[in-house]
């Protein structure tokens, strides 16, 4: 598993891939959260970070998926999955290995978002007066979420030797499984019946209870759930299209 | 026996790409697998090296089952792929070294410079895979399925696109390595399977139409024999038309002529006997073999 860890690692880096996300990334989010006269931390009258968490979800459903989309497309269409599956690695290795080195490279690019706390720490008036445990809950709530966004991309990845379909439908994946089922909520039909328990399906849902800094196990199980889910479904499918 | 398959089946729909196929491999042989694209080869393959299980029939490697198995079948087995597929933005060091770390290898830098002077790599060994020529990214293919010694190897089509300098070298890299391991090899080049394999299976629309050690192979097809002849002068056709055991005698100039017979007999001797009684001189005489071209396309034509 080290080695396939390693093998996407170095792949990320040796290409621009890893260079463009975190800059991309880095570039959306620092707008957004310093710049844009809309949505920047500083026409607001309070010091928080919610700018940031805000559109991190946006950014990342079309960055993430163009993290995996190259995860087995690419290797299927290369043919090197045929390399692949003649060594002696388990499945649980390929796509573990693969899920790692995706995860780690979507947290450097979280990382230099600290430099934002640090800012609007010092920003605060009086000094250091923001709202330490919400913004501890979104980052891991957003660190779960990123989790769940490379899994659903890997499994797209898994059907198809098109990078492009891959992307497109991890995409429309993630986009159901964050926002989707808390619009559906709001359907008129469903008020006052299934409206909460369609809200509770979603991400979003999940997400934004983090957010708000309290860390119930029902939201983290929730998020592990949905990898573990998306991680097997890959699973199936890589078994799938040997068979 | 290092390879033992036994009516191996592979259907894609109603379409059976092998059908009931059973060979087995020795240590220490060179098998050679011949056929025309889309006989079968490749998938038989595939199935040995366990990218695909087989739709029924059982297949095995060092007495391991390649589909309950698999996992210690790969790493008995050493596999070049058809058309090579090799991480073109990896260097040729590092992609070696990512083999390693699958075969668990310790000490993996000195088995990586041993692979690169095997494979006669050295000098290309600090270049990106993408920047090498065919032949050295064979190379890089061979070396990463003989990485970890494995007792079998499986190489299809391994010398297709090469320089003839290329390919004497990866022929006499498979000939030294065939001396103690299983080697089987799949190629179209005829001349190859005579030079390089000790046993010849030939695969038509995925069943086996021979499985012959190579010297024997010829025999099979027919015991017919043609003499090449030769002679000084011209010579009427009917002198040797009238030789006993002769079916039909093909002029190809008035001096050269090809003789056929389905006798068992050496007609030489009598073409000879022949040629002396009346006086014709005889600058050149030769028994024919059948290539294994030939053999080969006599038994994949239908």
């Amino acid at each position: 598993m080290l080695s396939i860890l390693k093998k996407e690692i170095n792949s990320f880096f040796s290409s621009l891939v890893a260079y463009i996300v975190i800059a991309v990334f880095l570039i959306f989010i620092g707008a957004f959260t310093w710049v844009f006269r809309d949505t920047s931390i500083l026409y607001f009258n309070y010091a928080g970070l919610d700018p940031l968490f805000q559109f991190a979800p946006l950014v990342f459903l079309f960055l993430i998926p163009a993290i995996t989309m190259r995860s087995f497309s690419e290797e299927f269409q290369r043919g090197t999955m045929e390399f692949l599956f003649t060594k002696p690695l388990t499945d649980f290795q390929l796509i573990f290995g693969k899920y790692l080195a995706n995860l780690v490279l979507v947290v450097i690019a979280l990382i230099p978002t600290l430099i934002y706390y640090y800012s609007v720490y010092q920003l605060g008036s009086p000094k250091g007066n923001l709202d330490f445990g919400g913004i501890m809950g979104s980052y891991i709530g957003l660190f779960l979420l990123s989790a769940a966004f490379v899994a659903i991309g890997m499994f797209a990845s898994t059907l198809t030797k098109s990078q492009v379909v891959a992307f497109i439908l991890a995409v429309f994946l993630c986009f159901v499984m964050h926002w989707v089922f808390s619009f559906m909520a709001k359907l008129p039909m469903f008020i006052g019946t299934l409206d909460d328990i369609i809200n509770r399906l979603g991400m979003q849902y999940h997400y934004d209870s983090m957010s708000r800094g309290l860390l119930d196990t029902r939201d983290i199980v929730y998020f592990l759930s949905i990898i573990v889910f998306f991680l097997y479904l890959s699973f199936v499918s890589l078994e799938k299209r040997k068979w | 026996m290092s390879i033992i398959v036994e009516n191996l089946t592979k259907s894609y729909g109603p379409q059976k790409a092998i059908d009931e196929i059973s060979f087995s491999a020795n240590k220490g042989q060179i098998l050679g697998f011949l056929g025309p694209n889309g006989a079968g080869k490749t998938t038989t393959m595939k199935i040995l090296t366990c990218y695909m299980p087989q739709t029924s029939g059982t297949a095995k490697v060092c007495g391991l089952d390649v589909v309950t198995e698999s996992f210690a079948v790969r790493q008995k087995i050493g596999y070049l792929a058809e058309h090579n597929p090799l991480y073109l933005d990896m260097y040729v060091k590092e992609y070696l070294k990512m083999v390693a770390g699958f075969h668990k290898i310790k000490n993996s830098k000195k088995r990586v410079d041993e692979m690169i002077d095997f494979t006669g790599l050295s000098r290309e060994q600090h270049k990106k895979i993408g920047a090498l020529s065919k032949g050295y990214r064979q190379r890089v293919g061979l070396a990463q399925a003989m990485f970890h010694d494995p007792e079998v190897l499986v190489l299809d089509e391994p010398t297709s696109g090469l320089d003839p300098n290329q390919l004497k070298e990866i022929r006499a890299l498979i000939k030294s390595l065939g001396e103690e391991k299983t080697v089987i090899l799949s190629t179209h080049i005829m001349q190859e399977v005579q030079m390089l394999c000790d046993r010849v299976i030939i695969i038509d629309q995925g069943k086996i139409v021979a499985d012959d050690p190579i010297d024997s192979l010829a025999n099979r097809v027919s015991s017919s024999s043609v003499v090449y002849v030769e002679f000084e002068d011209a010579c009427p056709v009917n002198l040797l038309s009238d030789i006993n055991g002769v079916d039909n005698v093909k002029k190809i100039t008035d001096r050269k002529f090809e003789v056929y017979s389905t006798g068992s007999e050496d007609l030489r001797k009598s073409i000879f006997n022949k040629a002396v009684k009346n006086s014709k001189v005889i600058l050149e005489m030769r028994m024919e073999d059948l290539s294994v071209e030939d053999v080969f396309q006599k038994l994949t034509n239908n």
